[in-house]
């Protein structure tokens, strides 16, 4: 599965006094299970951007292709589209409304047609995946904490079986524990089920940490894309744009600067320490 | 002197069935002794549903202790006749800037509060004026405030409560919503305030870095105080914070991972400078 922007732009409120261009001129190709990071400043495009992936919004010109086929043909299945791209909001949580977490983890794959039995298996999947303890099935979503919460929102989008999973900002909020744990799930989900990530994001040292490739976002337009060790060189210009690049990378550079033989390009703990333990020791 | 303190203070949510019998109880804060000195800064760190918010939502008198006892600037929470006062000396900024705005021009924002309260427009305005300087959105003051980014938002909203001249401000999570520079703009109008008008500062947060400056940093768990001391005192302490659901600041960590493969480094390392001088000492 592929997902290819071609030349994509897209203009708010058009026509208007209120004319804003959101994304310009965007050319991205996402490929079969990658585990990609979106970051950029707030307004920078990332979640319009994430919208256009799954059909939500509709470009403003330009083309995107799914597995080939122009999304926006008449004859293309949108819907099919937006079980095979899932999404997950900020704050997922929010959306959670039935009674029981059985019930609304199985309500998405029920709308898609299944029978009852299908769907409830599909959920029964999902909510293993996710981690969350049986006893809590049958309870209200309501009484969980805010990590399980957010880890029956994902178990929803789950059940869909879909093929890539979009997630805009799944730690905001969270501590650091429960952080560690989205984290780990979603590289999970990369790992074990082979689903493409796309994981818009404010937290560097996570990006750094878990995915594959980089891709920046700034006013509108992509400004790097590439893997974490080649954007993280640019962090004065990521600086610029209003984002930063892991603590780390700053320290290995003040490294390099002092005389200490370093590699400048260690994005993560684990790498700045095999780097500093090679130079010193 | 101490303008927060609090003494065996225990805060229960009870939940009740459709009969009014009491169906489940949780404990929230379980006796829980905290001073704070007025003029500081301090953080508190603790998991979800530690017991943080409940803490800081006494402070304003948001909620009422079950049982002990809290004082703000000296007046107990418990008596009603104290509510609004302690409010006005402290104010409370919260996470989602969307939630705690009212006003459609910023400068209309920020003199909600005083306006409330009975203050002359003049006073109002300068009010207002002096605010938005001190966080640096001044300039902003004609604005609308939807248009603003996400730190500008934070930024009023803290404006808002300045524009009250509390002695305390209580920050619950204010940056958890924030790009990395709507969260650095927060937190240098929040120094800022606490070093130039000695405004007390109770930050809450799930960011590690951002306690690195604190005066002191109090660490809840199961309602709690779990631990208490200074950043450098709370951050040597690894393997416990981590038992807390919390880690330490990245640089931190990347220097306890190394002192453990054996090289010489000194405890509780906070900042970036700190792990190159002392690294540099060793090469």
């Amino acid at each position: 599965m592929s997902i290819i922007l071609d030349h994509v732009n897209y203009t708010y409120s058009s026509g208007t006094a209120y004319e804003i261009q959101a994304l310009k001129d965007i050319n991205i190709q996402i490929e079969d299970g990658q585990f990609i990071g979106i970051i950029g400043h707030t307004g920078s495009g990332k979640s319009t951007l994430i919208q256009h992936m799954n059909g939500l919004v509709k470009a403003t010109s330009g083309a995107i292709y799914f597995n080939g086929q122009d999304i926006y043909d008449e004859d293309f299945d949108l819907r099919n589209l937006r079980t095979k791209v899932g999404l997950v909001f900020q704050y997922p949580e929010h959306q959670l409304f039935e009674t029981t977490i059985f019930d609304d983890v199985s309500f998405g794959p029920k709308n898609q047609g299944l029978t009852k039995d299908e769907a409830g298996l599909r959920a029964f999947e999902a909510l293993k995946m996710v981690g969350l303890d049986e006893s809590l099935y049958y309870q209200s979503p309501f009484d969980l904490s805010g990590g399980q919460k957010r880890r029956v929102a994902i178990a929803g989008v789950l059940a869909m079986r879909p093929e890539m999973i979009i997630l805009d900002e799944p730690t905001a909020g969270l501590d650091p524990k429960g952080r560690d744990e989205i984290l780990d799930l979603i590289s999970k989900m990369h790992d074990e089920k082979n689903i493409t990530i796309v994981l818009v994001s404010h937290s560097m040292e996570d990006v750094a940490k878990y995915v594959q490739r980089i891709i920046v976002m700034n006013d509108g337009s992509v400004m790097f894309d590439d893997c974490p060790s080649e954007v993280f060189k640019h962090y004065k210009e990521l600086e610029a744009a209003g984002l930063a690049a892991p603590q780390v990378t700053y320290l290995m550079h003040e490294l390099k600067e002092r005389g200490i033989d370093v590699d400048t390009e260690a994005t993560t703990v684990e790498e700045a320490k095999r780097s500093i333990l090679k130079a010193l020791c | 002197m101490s303008i927060v303190k609090a003494k065996e203070l225990v805060h229960e949510y009870i939940r009740r069935d459709e009969e009014g019998n009491v169906e489940m109880i949780q404990t929230a804060l379980d006796h829980v002794n905290i001073d704070i000195e007025e003029g500081s800064f301090v953080a508190v760190l603790g998991h979800n549903g530690s017991g943080k918010s409940t803490f800081a939502k006494h402070v304003n008198v948001l909620l009422k202790p079950t049982e002990g006892t809290m004082w703000v600037d000296g007046k107990d929470i418990s008596n009603p006749i104290f509510t609004y006062p302690i409010r006005r000396e402290a104010g409370m900024v919260f996470q989602n800037p969307d939630n705690q705005i009212v006003a459609s021009v910023v400068e209309e924002d920020v003199g909600f509060g005083p306006e409330n309260i009975g203050v002359e427009p003049d006073e109002i305005w300068r009010r207002v004026e002096e605010s938005l300087k001190s966080v640096g959105m001044l300039k902003y003051r004609n604005h609308s405030p939807n248009k603003l980014s996400g730190g500008q938002k934070q930024r009023v909203a803290i404006a808002g409560v300045m524009a009250m001249q509390p002695k305390c401000i209580i920050l619950d999570e204010p940056t958890a919503m924030l790009d990395p520079n709507g969260r650095k703009e927060v937190l240098e109008a929040v120094h800022e305030l606490n070093r130039k008008k000695g405004v007390t500062v109770i930050l809450i947060t799930h960011y590690m870095e951002e306690v690195v400056d604190a005066d002191r940093v109090f660490v809840m768990d199961s309602g709690k105080v779990v631990m208490d001391g200074t950043p450098r005192e709370i951050f040597t302490r690894v393997e416990e914070l981590k038992e807390h659901r919390l880690d330490v600041p990245q640089i931190t960590l990347l220097a306890y991972e190394l002192k453990k493969s054996g090289l010489d480094i000194p405890d509780g390392i906070l900042t970036r400078e700190e792990l190159t001088e002392a690294l540099c000492r060793l090469s």
